[in-house]
């Protein structure tokens, strides 16, 4: 038989998908643990979630958070930073720490085998790191030449500067790595406190996915973290409130970056928390505007205009209020234009061209079809169910996902335009060559530009 | 080499090759719903010439703007019925894949039949136009916007002559780029891109016979073009090379690098692990040293090159600040002349052992994209002729022994036949290595 190419073949109907079951257990401790059975691989995935990331960061001390994150491999017990770097590598251990606005997130991967060693290690040292002052002062050091480097690098420079205009000096403010000022201030005393005031069994989720039964996998769980004592601690303090975000009206910020050969450019305002009932007909909304390749925005700045390698848009999801945001690199003599081309897709997508039937069949049928594919690997089980933890969803949701976002009308993506996108009163951010782009930008009509250094 | 042996890692296949030489892989795995279509095509930047560079590259563009009974974009469509979808080039092979639902294999099977047998017809001046902006702001954005960015495009000027396949960046001249005609593209898409210069594989929950009746279906009668000549070459270096760019950055950064054994030949396991003793993780002997103990440097990166015609290995050390690069380089010669001379230690080979057997079992957990089991069996299949070669690339790296990776550090990791490549901030080439030419890059 042969293809028949007058038109493409039909898409069958969905497969059937089924979420592997989550099991909830609670320890001694009050540590949350969630096990999950994934048999593909004989591998096995620890994530600890701990409730506390970078807006936990005492004013100042900016970067304590992750700070204290880093120092949590550097040493435990008997072991240095390099026994510790040896033991992974001989468990054949994939490590990583990651800390959020909200939370930190440790993830130790290991094969079956060496299950109840990797929980073992990653337990060690999570709850008793050594914080020793000299391993302190050298990755401190890193740190502050880390951050040295970042001002080379357009797209961090972009990062931390629109997280400042976003949310000014509250919490959310700053990046995870902080600043200069902050960690050259920040002492290893403070990095212990914060870890006893932080790292505690009853603000913590353990989920493990892996080749093992329930049983099993919580007596790996319990055997290692069963012992992690609770050592009371405040409950971390809810942050301040940071109202609708409503700014009284457009800006253009631009940060120099003499003789750049692109521009990097972010533009957006504060939106809506990630526990909005909104979030469904917000994620489709955003897939018509800019979530995926085929959305609007990256089809007009990339495909018709050629401007960029790729433009994008999305939130920067959190348990407070996030920020909407389009972002790109775009060539420096496209920069005016493609910010304009920018501003008029946020508007029309909420009245002169809102989200047509067939836009928002594509968009769920992307999110909902490719939906299965995120659930391959124990490791993305694992990270998929802390999300569950971090934000308070149901052990459902996941299964719930697919119905609910093909119950999201075109009445309600335009709702959602309406409501969380909102062109007149967003940051325009241009991190570029000053004397390229400031009179193209200025001839905007939305106010002289103000220049801001890195 | 001493190991544990700790997994039985495998990955089974059926092949079959079709009337008009397309190699067709199917690999069964019914965990997700989903298959991984992935097609590789040998061709990259290695069959390019001097003078018009970037194609093979640009190609992976037009490839997703539509083709004869397609007139439109590629994303659409996939995107629409759940698909993940990506492509990638380098110096030796362009891949293309999507990762889709069960129930979107044969839209996947239709598209990627459709643009390799009916390109051309739907590659218009606009599309090449528009392809080719898209594409020198990824050069702006990857390499020219980007700290180091350069670095790479002076090292291999300097490792390999003009002439030489790997002389020049996968992304391409900017002027030949911008100097490149619409024919010229025609002509490469004829030369390249047919089913007997590619290997068709699939991966995921399928059943296999159906798998291989599908992809006659759709790739049967696509006609059999000439396989393409085997690109041959060889470099060498005569000397020490001192080189230096200047460059946005606020840190001075060292580059070394050597020829080494090409991917797959013997030595390039070797190579690989010498990689990982000297780089990676703060048990590295260079992070230790450098970073961990004296605290002269940043970061490290130390690691082998794998390439078909002949592969380099590649050693970066950032300074840190106030520090020399000229006693960093002291500290490196010291590292490589030990290791030379005593090769690795039984405690080194362990740890190498059991990352490189869970590593292996770790690939296994994906069915698609980059690095994927579909994407796997195409490499094995194209640069060996062998997808079951899984099997035998875990043993080139358990076969090896601490003499044979000192033999290979110290056959390969000469001082007098490398690149030194300074990068240092504008304006203060005197933090370079002593005698360092100045490399323009454009």
């Amino acid at each position: 038989m042969r293809a028949d190419r007058s038109r493409l073949p039909r898409i069958g109907p969905d497969p059937a998908f089924a979420f592997p079951e989550i099991v909830r257990h609670t320890l001694g401790n009050g540590l949350q643990v969630r096990t999950v059975e994934h048999t593909t691989v004989p591998v096995v995935t620890f994530v600890l979630l701990v409730d506390g990331g970078a807006a936990g960061d005492p004013r100042g001390r900016e970067g304590l958070a992750a700070i204290t994150a880093d120092m949590v491999d550097e040493g435990t017990g008997g072991l240095t930073a390099i026994d510790v770097s040896d033991a992974l590598a001989r468990l054949g251990a994939v490590y990583d720490a990651d800390v959020g606005a909200d939370a930190t997130t440790f993830m130790l991967m290991t094969l079956s085998r060496f299950a109840a060693r990797g929980a073992t290690l990653l337990a060690d040292l999570v709850t008793r790191p050594a914080l020793t002052e000299p391993d302190f002062s050298r990755v401190r050091q890193l740190r502050l030449d880390r951050l040295k480097q970042m001002k080379d690098l357009a797209p961090a420079v972009a990062e931390r500067t629109f997280l400042r205009l976003m949310y000014g000096d509250h919490p959310y403010g700053h990046l995870a790595i902080g600043t200069a000022d902050a960690v050259g201030a920040t002492s290893r005393d403070e990095v212990e406190a914060f870890h006893r005031r932080t790292f505690r069994p009853r603000a913590a989720t353990l989920v493990v996915a892996g080749a093992h039964t329930h049983a099993e996998l919580l007596d790996i769980a319990d055997r290692a973290f069963g012992a992690w004592p609770d050592e009371g601690g405040e409950t971390p303090l809810p942050h301040a409130p940071i109202g609708n975000g409503a700014r009284p009206g457009a800006r253009i910020v631009i940060v120099p970056r003499e003789g750049a050969a692109q521009s990097e450019m972010r533009i957006g305002h504060l939106a809506v928390a990630r526990n909005t009932p909104s979030y469904h007909a917000l994620l489709v909304m955003n897939a018509v505007l800019g979530g995926q390749f085929v959305s609007r925005v990256n089809m007009k700045l990339r495909e018709e205009k050629g401007y960029t390698y790729g433009a994008r848009t999305g939130f920067d999801w959190r348990r407070g209020i996030a920020p909407f945001y389009l972002q790109a690199s775009v060539h420096t003599a496209a920069t005016a234009d493609a910010v304009r081309d920018s501003l008029a897709e946020l508007d029309a997508i909420r009245g002169s061209r809102p989200a047509s039937s067939e836009e928002l069949e594509l968009a769920k049928a992307s999110l909902t079809r490719g939906y299965p594919r995120n659930f391959e690997t124990a490791q993305q089980v694992a990270r998929s169910v802390a999300q569950l933890a971090l934000y308070g969803l149901p052990d459902t949701y996941f299964e719930e996902f697919v119905p609910t976002v093909h119950a999201v009308t075109v009445d309600e993506v335009s709702r959602v335009a309406q409501q969380y996108i909102d062109p007149a009163r967003a940051t325009t951010l241009v991190v570029g060559d000053h004397a390229a782009v400031s009179d193209p930008l200025g001839a905007l009509g939305l106010g002289l530009p103000q220049v801001v250094p890195p | 080499m001493r190991y544990d042996r700790v997994v039985s890692a495998a990955l089974p296949f059926a092949k079959r090759t079709l009337a008009n030489g397309l190699d067709v892989i199917v690999h069964e795995d019914h965990h997700v719903p989903v298959v991984a279509v992935n097609i590789w095509y040998h061709v990259g930047s290695k069959d390019e010439r001097p003078g018009s560079t970037g194609f093979a590259h640009l190609f992976e563009h037009l490839m997703f703007e539509g083709s004869e009974h397609h007139h439109a974009g590629y994303f659409q469509p996939l995107q629409q019925a759940g698909g993940l979808v990506n492509g990638s080039t380098n110096t030796d092979r362009t891949n293309y894949w999507e990762v889709v639902p069960t129930s979107a294999l044969e839209l996947a099977l239709w598209m990627e039949s459709d643009r390799m047998g009916y390109l051309l017809p739907a590659v218009t001046s606009e599309r090449f136009e528009t392809q080719r902006d898209v594409v020198l702001n990824e050069r702006r954005q990857n390499y020219e916007n980007r700290p180091y960015g350069m670095a790479m495009m002076a090292l291999l000027a300097a490792l390999f002559p003009p002439g030489h396949p790997y002389h020049w960046m996968t992304i391409g001249d900017a002027a030949d780029l911008r100097a490149m005609r619409l024919e010229d593209v025609h002509a490469f898409f004829r030369a390249y891109y047919h089913p007997a210069n590619a290997s068709l594989a699939l991966a995921g929950d399928i059943d296999s016979a159906r798998a291989f009746a599908l992809a006659e279906q759709y790739f049967g009668d696509l006609p059999a073009g000439e396989r393409p000549p085997h690109v041959t070459a060889s470099a060498s270096l005569a000397r020490e090379a001192r080189t230096m760019l200047e460059d946005r950055v606020e840190m001075p950064r060292l580059y070394m690098a050597w020829h080494s054994p090409a991917m797959f030949d013997e030595g390039d396991a070797e190579m690989d692990l010498v990689g990982d003793l000297l780089g990676s993780g703060k048990t590295s002997r260079l992070y230790k040293t450098l970073v961990y103990d004296q605290r002269l440097a940043l970061d490290v990166s130390a690691y082998q090159n794998s390439r078909e015609l002949s592969s380099f290995f590649l050693l970066a050390v950032t300074a840190a600040p106030g520090q020399s690069l000229t006693d960093i380089a002291t500290v490196v010669d010291s590292e490589l002349q030990r290791l030379a001379e005593d090769g690795p230690t039984v405690a080194e080979m362990e740890r190498a052992a059991a990352q490189v057997e869970s590593h292996f079992l770790y690939r296994l957990q994906s069915v698609g994209g980059f690095g994927g089991k579909s994407d796997q069996l195409n490499a094995y299949n194209v640069l060996r002729g062998n997808p079951a070669y899984f099997a035998e690339d875990l043993e080139r790296y358990r076969r090896a022994t601490p003499d044979g990776v000192r033999d290979t550090a110290r056959r390969v990791l000469r001082f007098d036949r490398r690149v030194l490549l300074s990068v240092v901030p504008r304006g203060q080439q005197a933090l370079a290595l002593s005698g360092s030419e100045l490399v323009p890059v454009a």
